[in-house]
């Protein structure tokens, strides 16, 4: 009877956490999109170009403010912008991802390079974020 | 032992990879000139990715926002042209380039390329489109040619527009991101210069007309990227330019019928460093005009054929997406044999540079806007 309990629970807890696939296929299938739309400018390094194309290894605007990252690949991005200390004034379109993709590539620059991000970034929260 | 090997395996590995990733500036080294000769004056202020421009007079030209918008622009002032198709906004796709036809004044017709989602198949490819200006609206709208099959990758749309000497009209779609597939295949878009005539038919002696299962709009192939073109002011020859992927972007001399060679040969490498191919030269495959190495990803290109800037006359320009600069081409004997930064820390990827009829260079920065080239 216990373990019928335990499996139950542990099952419960699984489905409450796996709404959305798991961390490991997100981050997978985010390469990919980072591969497709994102590497040459921001360089399979994540480092970017120093004063023109912010990195996303390392970066504290990334890391503080997902939401705003979010917004960013989804609407796109102009204007200043300080990461790392570092001052930047430019331009990035919207790629024209789909709330999952956006979702994914979240996850994958969120936990590569040395970026370490515990919460799973999931199409519903990309969903609510709006460009206001 | 074995550590010992695996350690000296690892060291060469890296010496490799290191060899591979600070490859040799290729000649001539980019230079900065000595002294500035110019100066700029924004004509056309906010725009976001201004990707193409075409001159109706010296005072009038159209410039195409990628986001989807065309400009029709008189004296500065800029009014937004309606009747415009639905365009796959995705990745490096969008609205691209934009010109008019060469009897302009009699005819009104404008040609542009565009992603478009038209088709079977979920995703995008690179469409020609055919219309009439009537003031600020696009009239009796003609798709030309329609890239197939659709794909949702976000690489290699292409794509520049130029009208030959016959009125032949040319135009790029890029590999589409699928290089394995596309550019060396003729049954299939993507990778390729198409050649069509003014009104969207296949020109009888187009390269590929016989061969049965071939897209006969091609005219050439075996490219990756081609996002500058322009007719040649005294050859007529229609030149190129290419990103290739790191390093190994390309100027490019379009031959009918001829082959150049992406991915088969190549002097870039993959963006993880790892090579893509070992062949820089193969036979049946063109050799590029010339190739840069780091990669300047170049978008644009103009000569100046003007008395405007003496000491440029002639010269090749071609705007730099990475360094945010326009580069001045310097060519002898058919060769480059000197580079220049122009426009240094414009502050925005440098799209698009034009000659206008009054023989000005006018240059696209994205972020930025049009900006007009000023002798001092």
């Amino acid at each position: 009877m216990k373990l019928i309990i335990f499996t139950y629970i542990t099952f419960i807890f699984i489905s409450i956490n796996q709404t959305y696939k798991l961390k490991e296929k997100s981050i997978e299938d985010g390469y990919e999109i980072y591969q497709d739309f994102c590497v040459r400018c921001h360089l399979n390094s994540g480092s970017g170009h120093k004063g023109k194309i912010p990195p996303l290894a390392k970066s504290d605007f990334l890391l503080k403010n997902t939401k705003e990252s979010i917004k960013a690949i989804k609407y796109g991005l102009k204007g200043p912008l300080k990461v790392n200390s570092i001052q930047y004034n430019g331009l990035m379109e919207s790629q024209g991802l789909d709330d999952e993709e956006i979702a994914d590539v979240m996850n994958y620059i969120l936990n590569s390079w040395g970026n370490i991000y515990e919460e799973l970034i999931t199409p519903k929260k990309v969903l609510k974020v709006k460009k206001e | 032992m074995m550590q010992i090997n695996k350690k000296k395996f690892l060291y060469i590995f890296f010496l490799i990879q290191i060899s591979y990733g600070c490859a040799q500036e290729n000649e001539p080294k980019i230079e900065i000139p000595e002294k500035i000769n110019y100066k700029y004056e924004i004509i056309i202020d906010s725009l976001e990715i201004p990707w193409g421009m075409s001159f109706i007079s010296k005072d009038e030209l159209l410039v195409t926002e990628k986001s989807g918008t065309i400009y029709r622009v008189n004296n500065g002032v800029k009014k937004i042209v309606t009747g415009i198709p639905e365009i796959y906004l995705r990745g490096q796709g969008g609205l691209l380039d934009i010109s008019i036809h060469p009897n302009f004044n009699e005819n009104n017709l404008i040609y542009f390329t565009a992603s478009s989602s038209l088709g079977e198949e979920n995703g995008g490819n690179t469409a020609l489109y055919r219309a009439r200006l009537k003031n600020h609206a696009l009239e009796d709208l003609k798709l030309l040619y329609k890239g197939e099959e659709n794909t949702k990758k976000g690489q290699h749309f292409g794509s520049r527009i130029a009208f030959d000497d016959n009125g032949y009209i040319y135009f790029s779609i890029g590999d589409r991101g699928n290089r394995e597939e596309n550019p060396q295949n003729t049954n299939r878009d993507g990778g390729k210069i198409y050649r069509l005539t003014d009104s969207g038919e296949i020109p009888n002696d187009n390269p590929f007309v016989n061969k049965k299962l071939s897209k006969k709009a091609i005219f050439s192939y075996g490219h990756r990227n081609p996002q500058g073109m322009i007719k040649h002011p005294k050859t007529g020859k229609i030149w190129i330019n290419e990103h290739g992927p790191q390093g190994g972007d390309e100027i490019n001399i379009i031959e009918k019928g001829k082959n150049y060679g992406w991915p088969k040969i190549t002097f870039g490498i993959n963006y993880s460093g790892t090579p893509i191919t070992d062949m820089t030269k193969y036979p049946g495959m063109e050799q590029p005009f010339y190739y840069w190495i780091p990669s300047i990803a170049p978008s644009g290109m103009a000569f100046s054929t003007s008395e405007i800037y003496p000491e440029w006359k002639d010269n090749l320009f071609i705007g730099s997406l990475k360094f945010e600069y326009l580069e001045r081409l310097v060519i002898k004997n058919n060769k480059i044999i000197k580079r220049e930064k122009i426009l240094e820390n414009i502050g925005g990827k440098v799209r698009n540079v034009k000659e206008s009829p009054d023989g000005y260079l006018y240059v696209g920065v994205d972020g930025k806007g049009i900006l007009k080239i000023l002798p001092n």
